[in-house]
């Protein structure tokens, strides 16, 4: 690959990254490697996706995992129920099997005519061994279907992305194929320029007020669920839609339910508010 | 090529192998690195895999690129010049571009030849060493891989990211919340398939139906339950003290945790006698031989405490901290008795381990595997027990 191709993701336009980000997706681009997001809840790891696929202008395969997604589902799902029910009442020939594999999330990004971003979303909350039983498929980019006896091997290898939020510990193995990149928390300078990517007809003095309590807030340790950037962007919504003047901001924190989702929190709040004791 | 870093990496225990090294090679010999802020981002994205780790990369790049730091003798010399910071400036394309190719060797030598030449204090421009500009060297100034000498930073660069270590937070050997423990906690989990086979196993009806010719055949398993049973003793008061915020901590943790099929918990001072406590102020007392003979071997013990104390507490008969508790037989034998009883015990020390040379700590460690009451080390510990000793 060429020096200039490097460079290829520059962030969308709604979406703000950092300098940190940006290298390592291109890293991730160029190396062929999946990319491993991790980070805070709210800090925007499966948005990354949706804007590198907007950035490059490709088309975006999500594949979200859930507690008892087996990793075989992203390849493909041999329907053998339908082919029962076809053989039984159908009129179809059932001696065809290929029509009763149906690709995965996985199959169906390998044998995409162009390129595609593949988001594997929230890794963690499946089993264990789930991203073990990809490796080899990540790795070669192709799988074999012993019912047909095919192999579905990637035409274009996918932007792969995979966001974890650290429940469960990922295999060594599984790491060491990945690129890695931990989204911090937005400073406040970053963070005002993703409001202004949100609402950008933001009222300065608006956007200050907000921003000062949201991050004073987030220094209260004893809560447990600290408000996080998704927070505040609805929270921002909810302070302009209620036309809130900037100087009740600080005074009153309106909505707070916006930012606060616990109800221990919420207490918390509402008991220590008027003394500030943070 | 920055084989050393390497090692540095590996000495300051960031788990790198050598594929990741080798991907990095790949990365470089593709010449996607443009100077030193980009090397350190690409380093790491590749090399370490966990957040927990960033601190200890920062240290070890630190470490590697310590000729970065401007000199002792060279800064105090400077200082004079540079006074207050200046406000930031921003390069354009053609400028940061002609400082790219710069590397760090060449950077202090430069340094050093411009020190030789300059003979005054020198603020903004781009050639002396002084404050705002475009040098290379000074402070308040921008430039991509600049070198700063004392005052504050204008723009950020690597090698003062890694000074920074912002990612101290987010190492595994510090503690942390209940969750995280409850988290750690939860490996301890065992799935085993008990009791009645009242759960529709639906791949195996599946299958049975299709070899019956589709008529229903229906598959029933056991479910699954966790069979873990814990057992939790910690030492209360007393040296205790300090870490009375993270033993309850864990303790809710362990408390909370739904998945135990049971969890006893009892406390005790300093060591274990004939004693052992429902209550942290130690009045209901219930006794530890009788423990035993109710607790099943199978029940996963944590004992919790600094196992700092006088050696005759451990020792000695009627060696107990409590005059009144008069044992006849010596702690150390207690807790032998206990280790004996159980087949999955582990103490976790809340203490420093710097501080476990102390000779009880030791002569309780050579009993039970000791591990410190960190996130890392709580892991460590639930690695232990889930398989025998």
């Amino acid at each position: 690959m060429k020096k200039d191709n490097f460079a290829q993701f520059s962030g969308s336009e709604d979406y703000v990254t950092s300098e940190p980000i940006r290298n390592a997706v291109n890293v991730s681009i160029a190396l062929g490697r999946p990319l491993l997001i991790r980070g805070e809840a709210g800090t925007g790891k499966t948005l990354l996706a949706h804007s590198i696929a907007r950035g490059l202008e490709k088309k975006l395969t999500i594949w979200n995992v859930k507690s008892t997604t087996k990793a075989q589902e992203g390849l493909y799902v041999y329907d053998t129920v339908q082919r029962l029910n076809d053989s039984r009442f159908g009129d179809k020939d059932v001696g065809d099997i290929k029509q009763y594999i149906k690709l995965g999330k996985l199959g169906q990004a390998f044998i995409a005519p162009e390129q595609v971003v593949l988001l594997i979303d929230e890794v963690d909350k499946a089993d264990i061994e789930f991203p073990n039983d990809l490796l080899n498929e990540l790795d070669e980019m192709s799988f074999y279907i012993p019912e047909t006896n095919e192999t579905i091997s990637a035409i274009h290898r996918p932007i792969t992305v995979i966001t974890s939020n650290a429940e469960k510990e990922l295999p060594d193995a599984f790491l060491r194929r990945c690129i890695f990149h931990y989204i911090e928390f937005p400073t406040p300078e970053l963070m005002e320029e993703i409001v202004r990517v949100h609402f950008p007809d933001i009222k300065d003095n608006l956007i200050s007020e907000a921003l000062k309590t949201f991050y004073s807030l987030r220094k209260v340790d004893d809560f447990r669920k600290k408000p996080s950037t998704s927070e505040l962007l609805d929270w921002i919504r909810a302070l302009i839609a209620g036309g809130i003047p900037h100087e009740d901001i600080a005074k009153q924190v309106p909505f707070v339910g916006t930012l606060l989702k616990k109800e221990n929190d919420y207490d918390f709040f509402v008991r220590n508010f008027a003394t500030r004791r943070w | 090529m920055f084989t050393d870093f390497f090692y540095i990496l590996r000495q300051n225990k960031v788990p790198v192998s050598l594929v990741e090294w080798m991907t990095l090679m790949e990365a470089l010999a593709k010449g996607h690195i443009k100077n030193l802020d980009e090397f350190y981002f690409l380093a790491r994205a590749i090399l370490v895999k966990s957040e927990a780790y960033y601190d200890q990369y920062d240290i070890a790049f630190q470490q590697y690129f310590q000729g970065v730091e401007a000199p002792e003798e060279i800064t105090e010399q400077v200082l004079d010049w540079l006074k207050d910071p200046l406000s930031r400036l921003f390069l354009s394309e053609e400028e940061q571009a002609k400082f790219e190719s710069m590397d760090f060797d060449e950077l202090i030598k430069e340094l050093e030849k411009r020190l030789e030449e300059q003979t005054g204090q020198h603020d903004g421009g781009g050639h002396w060493i002084g404050r705002g500009g475009t040098s290379p060297f000074g402070h308040s100034g921008y430039h991509p891989a600049g070198i700063r000498i004392g005052g504050q930073p204008g723009g950020r660069h690597a090698v003062q990211i890694a000074q920074e270590r912002r990612f101290k937070n987010y190492r595994s050997d510090l503690t942390l919340d209940v969750r995280q423990i409850g988290m750690a906690l939860k490996k301890l989990r065992q799935l085993r398939r008990t009791g009645l086979e009242d759960e529709l196993d639906l791949e195996g009806t599946i299958k049975a139906t299709a070899k019956n010719a589709g008529d229903l055949d229906f598959i029933w398993q056991r479910s699954r339950k966790n069979t873990v049973k814990l057992l939790l003793l910690m030492d209360v008061g007393g040296s205790m003290e300090p870490f009375a915020m993270l033993c309850s901590q864990l303790f809710s943790a362990a408390h909370s945790s739904t998945h135990f099929k049971d969890f006893q918990y009892y406390y005790f001072h300093n060591c274990i006698y004939d004693y052992l406590y429902k209550d942290v102020e130690r009045e209901d007392a219930i006794s530890t031989v009788h423990l035993l003979h109710t607790l099943e071997p199978d029940y996963k013990l944590l004992l919790v405490g600094d196992a700092r104390m006088g050696p005759w507490e451990l020792t000695e008969r009627y060696g107990a901290i409590n005059y009144y508790e008069r044992n006849e037989i010596p702690g150390i034998l207690w807790l032998k008795r206990i280790r004996d009883h159980f087949s999955h015990c582990v103490w976790l020390n809340p203490d420093d381990p710097r501080f476990w040379i102390h000779a009880t700590v030791q002569m309780i460690g050579k009993l039970f595997p000791m591990y410190s009451l960190t996130l890392g080390g709580l892991e460590e510990a639930v690695g232990k027990l889930v398989v025998a000793k």
